[in-house]
């Protein structure tokens, strides 16, 4: 019954500061800063291959992330893997600091009308950014479940239920696959991570 | 330091007949920084001195709207010369602010100069700090990490989780320097007991830039949408209240607006001067408007914002 799922790749954002950037710069201040970062990540993204994969971008040891920063290292990232000619079948989870980076990172996808999944370290996953009633709906009923297949969310939205996770997918923030059946990102991250 | 005495009306300085003296007040913070750029005209060259004899108090506005008009001074051809203040503390807490050492870049000081080295770690919260590069926003932000969680917990009340947005404000506003003035700037932030004033403790954050200012800034990509409203009040509109930036591409124009809601969470002040206006948000306890128009014309751009003590 298990849906072969994606790979997971972890990159803790704070090391990639550290061994490739800025030796003594802890925090994720200003746009140069972020668009660096940016260009790092999709860096150590290549080597996941062509496959479909979730990228875990481990935010957690940044001290303090800036909305310049946080619009070039999450909005800008995700606008960029949200279009057809996305380089890579990469989706995205963000792991962050509590609410010192929640605000932040819900204010720059807001401000692009998008939405990411975030692990704030409270035992489970947010949906922040902007989401329609039902998306989070069915997003948050997808993060109990693990996993649904389809038709499985019928008891809870009736007939929009598949259409709604459809549109997750397409909005990167559910993985579909090949028959159809939905996993959590969180899911996949917390079983398949490999830095 | 408040004020104790009246002191005697200043002495006439030696030379001073041959130059243009801009008399500093004996306090000089937001509230009457007009009083300053009023005696100034960025057009005219000329000797001028800065007669700070008898300042007792200033702020950091006070501070960096000293600079910025020296700097003025000096673009216009002249070699601005500052005059000490008087007392001896208040020499002290402006070499504590790090203003003299800033001042040494921008005034001549005569002989026997009674400014002295910055001394070690202070209780200052960020010294007068120049901002040109991205690399000084990154310094800002780490040096007031550093000491900003007691002065936020202790002195406002504020959460411990309050010195990351304290250091968002910081870099935003840094920031906002080096991507619209095109031009050096300054911050500085100091907390002071405003017992009098307001019954409560504040931290006060001054920015300052004598760059393009926001009309200019704007003018290109905005101008034409607002017509022959177009000038400082509305290009502080565009990017003050609606976030607009010279920069089209979504997601830009953030800062402020984030800034704007942090602040206004806090109870705080915030205010913007930019050409010849000044637009703010005004919190119950002050009474400045909301907009100020028709002020002397003055380059760049001046942030104030003012966080007051959290009550109840």
């Amino acid at each position: 019954m298990n849906t072969p799922g994606p790979q997971a790749v972890r990159i803790d954002v704070r090391r990639l500061l550290r061994d490739t950037l800025a030796p003594l710069r802890p925090n994720l201040v200003t746009r140069p800063t972020g668009r660096a970062v940016r260009d790092a990540i999709e860096r150590c993204l290549k080597g996941a291959g062509g496959a479909p994969f979730v990228s875990l971008i481990d935010l957690t040891r940044v001290p303090v992330l800036d909305f310049s920063c946080a619009d070039e290292v999450v909005a800008r990232l995700l606008v960029k893997y949200q279009t057809p000619d996305r380089p890579l079948d990469a989706f995205f989870l963000f792991r962050a600091a509590g609410d010192a980076h929640r605000h932040t990172v819900d204010a720059v996808l807001g401000r692009h009308d998008l939405a990411a999944v975030c692990d704030l370290g409270d035992g489970c996953c947010h949906l922040l950014g902007t989401a329609s009633e039902d998306e989070g709906v069915a997003w948050r009923t997808l993060e109990r479940r693990r996993r649904i297949a389809p038709g499985g969310l019928a008891p809870v939205l009736g007939d929009r239920g598949d259409a709604v996770l459809a549109r997750l997918a397409e909005r990167r923030l559910v993985f579909r696959g090949l028959n159809g059946t939905s996993l959590a990102l969180s899911a996949v991250a917390s079983h398949r991570a490999h830095t | 330091m408040p004020p104790s005495v009246q002191p005697p009306p200043a002495t006439p300085l030696p030379g001073a007949s041959e130059m243009r003296v801009i008399e500093i007040p004996r306090s000089l913070d937001y509230r009457n920084i007009e009083s300053l750029y009023d005696q100034l005209d960025p057009a005219t060259a000329g000797p001028v001195l800065f007669d700070a004899r008898r300042l007792r108090w200033i702020d950091p506005n006070g501070m960096l709207c000293l600079l910025a008009a020296g700097q003025v001074a000096a673009k216009a051809g002249s070699a601005p010369r500052i005059s000490l203040p008087d007392q001896p503390e208040v020499t002290g807490y402006l070499d504590r602010m790090g203003f003299s050492e800033a001042a040494r870049r921008v005034f001549e000081f005569g002989t026997g100069s009674r400014w002295r080295r910055r001394p070690g770690p202070s209780d200052v919260l960020l010294e007068v700090t120049p901002v040109t590069r991205n690399s000084d926003v990154h310094e800002v932000v780490e040096r007031v990490q550093a000491r900003a969680g007691a002065i936020l917990s202790n002195t406002l009340k504020y959460p411990a989780s309050a010195v990351v947005q304290f250091s968002v404000i910081l870099s935003e506003v840094c920031q906002n320097i080096i991507e619209h003035a095109e031009g050096p700037g300054w911050v500085a932030a100091q907390a002071y007991n405003w017992k009098r004033r307001l019954g409560r403790q504040v931290a006060v954050i001054a920015v300052a830039d004598i760059g393009r200012g926001f009309c200019a800034s704007l003018e290109d990509e905005h101008a034409a949408r607002f017509g022959e409203r177009w000038g400082d009040v509305a290009a502080l509109e565009a990017a003050f209240l609606l976030g607009l930036t010279r920069f089209p591409d979504t997601g830009r124009g953030q800062g402020i607006q984030q800034i704007r809601k942090q602040v206004a969470r806090w109870d705080g002040l915030m205010s913007i001067r930019s050409g010849t206006a000044r637009i703010a948000d005004t919190p119950g306890w002050s009474s400045k408007p909301p907009i100020e128009e028709g002020l002397r014309v003055f380059p760049g751009a001046q942030i104030n914002i003012i966080l007051p003590e959290r009550i109840g």
